[in-house]
């Protein structure tokens, strides 16, 4: 904004606040001090704005004659335009001819720590409600298939399986045949010490059985699968394809949502015991080419270290992983907003919360473990 | 009505007849959508009773909900079709759904609605292949799946050229006359309102509530409210 502005007071009691224009540099200063004095002059009192020797009126120059006009408008102030150029005026005409509507305007305060603290419990408890909410739906639904009083779409079931679990092979099992890699080295500097090299078959087979395989597994389709069930029915919402099945009276819940419960319950033990076998796979490579131990040796080592009890007990843990990946995904893509990067956050909190959960899950797990004995 | 706090529209009250084709009208922002987001059951009134036939909505329990959502279809803003089905699974699938139809039966008569809205031949196109337009109308042929007695439109002829609103505006009158329907059209397409509308209700912005219901027409001749006239004549005219 190449112009400046400047307000005289008159001799009858109004205000005249000229606007010049070809100054060589925006002066922001003056405006302030012509916003200021507006604020301080008793309403009722007469302005008249002009202008004076702008060649080419531009936007800006419009905008700041309307930001004077509206202050003088919420301060009561009595405008007088007739003295602005012909080719100013009309666009400023058009811009105050429409009246701001009465509550569009937001307040831009700022809560304070207490309110921000408050606002935010206040938020954390209607999650928490909603999270359970959806936690009841869902378990209702899965109770009318097992009924057979709702329809299941079988099809939809093995897609979805089709798309989670078998693509998901090469991902798992780079990562859990590394996992098994770094748990054998990490053993085997340490039994070293102790002469107990054999040991690192016991360590890797019950931390990957027991453990890893299904915890790693679960955070791989966490945010593998749990993420793109965010996105499918966050995009869904967006789209309003989800009031669509509302409105046709078919529950997005046994539609949506159980289907991919469902095919999570189903995949997620499978590809829980191809992580443990590669998981221990890698401990024996390394066994092998780091301490000399025969793949044969390893074997017949980790045969004794393991109970079949170890195994069930991952594949168990890894089905309640499913359900929990399952519906934080379905969760968060039901609940985003209709913007687009309200399906951005669907997808970021839908495998935060998936990987939170089976993290929690599986201490619960060691604990009721720890107490049974198992 | 609300949303949150904010009040959006209080104090409606109207009646829709059978056969009707009514207009839900008003300006930009005055809360039409989301007047038909209550009458089609996606969200519950803030206060007050939406009832179909003398049954209320949301006193009624899931069954019957279920039974009342039957009875009606929808055409939203932007078609809303299940994006990962064909056009003919869209509509097949309320039919699946709530029907026992064989599987060849209810492929005809996806066909058949996908003709009805001049889409034959589409049946295995997905709806991202097709254009906004077409995807409208097929939006068309999947409310039509169940053969409702209400249908809802929301904002049909937003995103259409002038040729493809007035061929839907032929289709709803012939939905009207040929199939009985009634027709609940959103919209603020002023040749849509007058050519179609046999009833409606205006809705307005600043007092938050319905300033008039009747005929458009009607509206347009005896209408002694300022904001009616501004709005049936393009602002021309004033009350």
């Amino acid at each position: 904004m190449f112009f400046s502005s400047t307000f005289e007071a008159q001799s009858d009691g109004s205000l005249l606040i000229i606007t010049r224009g070809q100054s060589s540099a925006p002066i922001q200063r003056d405006f302030e001090v012509v916003r200021r004095c507006l604020l301080s002059v008793k309403s009722g009192t007469r302005v008249t704005l002009r202008v004076e020797g702008i060649v080419e009126p531009d936007s800006g120059l419009v905008a700041w004659l309307f930001s004077v006009a509206r202050s003088c408008k919420g301060r009561g102030l009595v405008l007088d335009t007739s003295a602005i150029p012909e080719a100013l005026a009309r666009p400023l005409g058009l811009a105050l001819s429409v009246r701001e509507r009465g509550d569009a305007r937001r307040d831009e305060r700022r809560d304070d720590m207490l309110v921000a603290v408050g606002r935010a419990t206040h938020h954390a408890m209607g999650s928490a409600a909603a999270f359970l909410a959806f936690i009841g739906e869902l378990v209702a639904a899965l109770w009318l298939c097992i009924r057979r009083r709702a329809r299941v779409p079988v099809r939809d079931i093995w897609a979805i399986i089709e798309e989670c679990g078998p693509g998901a092979l090469p991902i798992v099992a780079l990562i859990s045949s590394l996992v098994g890699m770094i748990l054998a080295f990490i053993g085997a500097q340490q039994l070293r010490q102790f002469g107990a090299q054999i040991y690192v078959a016991n360590l890797v087979s019950i931390a990957m059985l027991r453990e890893m395989g299904a915890v790693m597994a679960g955070v791989i389709m966490a945010g593998r699968t749990g993420a793109a069930f965010a996105a499918q029915l966050g995009t869904m919402q967006v789209n309003e394809e989800i009031d669509a099945l509302q409105t046709f009276g078919i529950s997005p819940m046994q539609y949506l949502v159980v289907p991919r419960v469902i095919a999570l319950i189903v995949m997620m033990p499978l590809l829980c015991l191809y992580a443990d076998l590669l998981g221990v796979a890698g401990g024996a490579i390394v066994s092998a080419l780091t301490m000399n131990i025969s793949f044969a040796q390893y074997l017949q080592q980790a045969r004794t270290a393991v109970h079949i009890s170890d195994m069930w007990l991952g594949v168990f843990k890894s089905g309640v992983f499913g359900v929990l990946i399952a519906s934080a995904g379905c969760m968060c893509g039901m609940r985003c907003g209709r913007s687009a990067s309200a399906v951005g956050i669907a997808v970021t909190s839908a495998v935060v919360a998936g990987i939170v959960a089976i993290v929690v899950a599986d201490a619960v797990f060691a604990v009721l473990t720890e107490c049974v004995g198992l | 009505m609300k949303y949150g706090e904010v009040l959006i529209q209080g104090d409606l009250n109207f009646t829709v007849n059978r056969g009707d084709i009514f207009v839900v009208m008003g300006g930009s922002g005055c809360g039409k959508s989301t007047l038909l987001k209550h009458l089609i059951g996606l969200v519950r009134p803030y206060a007050g009773r939406v009832l179909f036939g003398g049954q209320s909505f949301w006193e009624s329990t899931v069954a019957e909900r279920e039974a009342l959502l039957r009875r009606i279809g929808i055409l939203y803003q932007r078609g809303a079709l299940w994006t990962s089905m064909t056009l003919a699974e869209n509509i097949s699938m309320p039919l699946r759904q709530y029907t026992r139809y064989s599987e060849a039966e209810i492929r005809d008569r996806a066909s058949y609605k996908l003709a009805l809205v001049g889409l034959s031949g589409f049946e295995d196109y997905y709806p991202s292949e097709i254009s906004g337009g077409m995807q409208k109308r097929a939006g068309l042929a999947r409310a039509l799946a169940l053969d409702p007695d209400v249908l809802f439109f929301d904002e049909p002829s937003a995103g259409l050229d002038p040729i493809s609103s007035r061929l839907l505006d032929d289709l709803i009158i012939e939905l009207n006359r040929g199939l009985g329907a009634t027709i609940v059209v959103v919209t603020h397409e002023l040749s849509s309102i007058f050519a179609i509308g046999t009833n409606s209700v205006f809705l307005d912005v600043d007092s938050r509530t319905m300033v008039a219901t009747g005929s458009p027409r009607e509206l347009l001749e005896h209408s002694r409210d300022a904001r009616v006239i501004r709005f049936l004549t393009r602002g021309e005219r004033e009350g």
